[in-house]
């Protein structure tokens, strides 16, 4: 029975950054269209600039800010100065896959990069918090004060999120650009800036989920660690689950992830893992196509 | 305050669709702008909102340069443009398709005023406010489409084809709304119409287009009288 509750706990923690993550993966999808393969690899960056910034100020948590920051900032430079000038000048027959296939670019990039400068370096980054389970009569659960963060920290961040989008200015914006980017520019909205916006959002989700991510497992960054692959593909199958247009949809498809991989860590076999998530996506595109959040496309011709 | 072009040019690819078309709008005015399908008339409104970058020629109005601004700019001097087929965000509530219109005025309070008179004018969009725009009749959308670009305030008004898809009674309302519009709040308009007798009826001048090119222009009364037209356009 414990262990049936601690598999459930691992698997909504776990499940938490791939949220963040496909979070990230949903507010660029929303503000431009594109599949941004090259998420996971800027969230290895600004975790990166996070581990500096915690060198400098030895502080976790403004360490997590900075990143967040800086990370929606190379975020928005990327779609500024990458992603804008790729949709001008692509107006040939792959027009609208040539920005994703760019992303996936762009991760071989990044990763490389990060292998260059700061491989072979070792590269940890502690939990802040006892990451070691709360004891209730004996026993110990997988429930770590740093989990509870982190589960907190991912459903502050959904509810934020969607406050924004549906009771601001600036989502009613976010929300026009992406639906109909024409009439949006008609009404007087500044799209290009928009989509900027959107994307630096989505940078400073990636940057949490990274910071969030590493402590939790081994620790250990680096250009290659498992910690970085599972936030690439969990964080897509979860987003695509989700619906790839709802925050509340990446919410629950990276938590339902978790958790269908946690059981089947526990009760089957590891080398299963990726196979799971893949048979998981592939049920969830079959059964209901538009994911668990999302909409049967409307009337709209 | 008047649009003036002169010698206007835009191509799409090889198709020049639009032909040297110059002429003036007084302000104030309502300008019907007629002719078959693919003359040539949602191109010249696309090029003077900034959609559709021109070949050559000019277009200015109040002094702004229309064919190198962006639509987003031009609706910051007063240019609203209404799309051809209703410019409406269906994913968006009937409030928030109104909203998107004055987001760039930063006037919260302003811009409920201007959707209080939005709502005198068309009942039918407060009554269905909180709902998805998606759930509105054509007409309704048409009357969406006008109250988003009305929110602006704006000055020229450019519409392409409201009466699209619509039943002859709401095409009659309709028009008649632009036409007590235009009056009220002074607004020069540019209407785009197939319907070309309904157009001229309410406009002031006109302007006839063929193959991209001007091939009338007058007060709209006397292009109803003219036979030439009339037999061209208005079917009689
Ligand atoms: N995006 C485009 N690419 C290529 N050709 C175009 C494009 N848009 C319009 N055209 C062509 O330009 C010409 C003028 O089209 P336009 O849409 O301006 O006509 P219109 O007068 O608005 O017609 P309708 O009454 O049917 O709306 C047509 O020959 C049309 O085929
Ligand atoms: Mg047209």
């Amino acid at each position: 029975m414990f262990t049936f509750i601690d598999t459930l706990l691992i698997g909504l923690t776990s499940g938490a950054v791939y949220s963040l993550m496909a979070i990230a993966l949903v507010l660029v999808w929303r503000s431009t269209r594109v599949v941004n393969f090259a998420q996971a690899g800027q969230a290895l960056l600004s975790t990166y600039i996070g581990y500096e910034c915690m060198g400098r100020f030895h502080s976790f948590w403004i360490a997590l800010a900075l990143a967040m920051i800086l990370g929606a900032g190379v975020s928005a430079l990327i779609e500024m100065l990458f992603m804008r000038t790729l949709f001008k000048r692509n107006t040939g027959p792959i027009a609208g896959v040539a920005p994703i296939i760019a992303t996936l670019g762009l991760l071989g990039i990044i990763r490389g990069g990060i292998g260059i400068f700061m491989g072979g370096k070792e590269t940890i980054i502690r939990p802040p918090l006892s990451n070691v389970g709360f004891t209730i009569s004996g026993h110990t659960f997988a429930l770590s004060p740093f989990k509870l963060v982190i589960l907190s920290a991912v459903l502050i961040m959904m509810i934020l999120l969607s406050l924004i989008f549906t009771k601001t200015n600036i989502g009613l914006a976010l929300r026009a650009s992406a639906y109909a980017p024409e009439i949006a520019r008609l009404a007087g909205v500044k799209v290009d800036a928009i989509r900027t916006l959107g994307w630096a959002i989505a940078g400073a989700a990636g940057a949490a989920a990274g910071m969030l991510q590493t402590p939790n497992g081994t620790g250990a960054l680096s250009p290659d660690s498992l910690e970085f692959s599972l936030l690439l593909v969990f964080g897509f199958i979860a987003a695509v689950i989700g619906g790839l247009e709802s925050l509340v949809g990446a919410v629950i498809g990276g938590l339902l992830l978790g958790l269908v991989l946690a059981i089947v860590l526990m009760y089957v076999n590891a080398t299963l893992l990726f196979m799971t998530a893949f048979v998981l996506l592939i049920v969830v595109l079959l059964v209901r196509p538009q994911g668990i959040m999302g909409k049967k496309a409307g009337r709209r011709a | 305050m008047t649009l003036i072009v002169s010698e206007l040019c835009v191509d799409h690819g090889a198709i020049r669709a639009v032909d040297h078309v110059s002429l003036r709008i007084e302000q104030g005015q309502l300008a019907a702008v007629i002719g078959a399908n693919g003359a040539g008339k949602t191109t010249l409104l696309r090029a003077l909102s900034g959609l559709t970058p021109a070949r050559s020629g000019s277009a200015t109005w109040k002094g702004h340069d229309l064919l190198h601004s962006k639509p987003e700019k031009l609706v910051r001097f007063g240019v609203s443009h209404v799309s051809e087929g209703k410019s409406v965000i269906p994913e968006l509530s009937v409030e928030e398709n109104l909203n998107l219109g004055a987001l760039w005025r930063r006037n919260a309070k302003e811009s409920e005023q201007t959707r209080n008179k939005i709502f005198e004018t068309f009942p039918r969009l407060e009554e269905r406010a909180g709902q998805l725009a998606d759930t509105l009749s054509g007409g309704e959308r048409q009357m969406l489409a006008i109250g988003r670009a009305l929110m602006a305030k704006p000055e020229l008004l450019l519409l392409d084809e409201p009466s699209l898809g619509l039943a002859p009674l709401v095409i009659a309302q309709i028009f008649q709304s632009i036409r007590d519009l235009t009056t009220q709040m002074g607004l020069t308009v540019v209407l785009v119409e197939q319907n070309a007798l309904g157009a001229l009826e309410i406009a002031d001048v006109g302007i006839v287009l063929n193959l991209g090119r001007i091939a009338a222009t007058d007060r709209a009364q006397s292009l109803i009288e003219n036979p030439q037209v009339r037999a061209a356009y208005l079917g009689y």
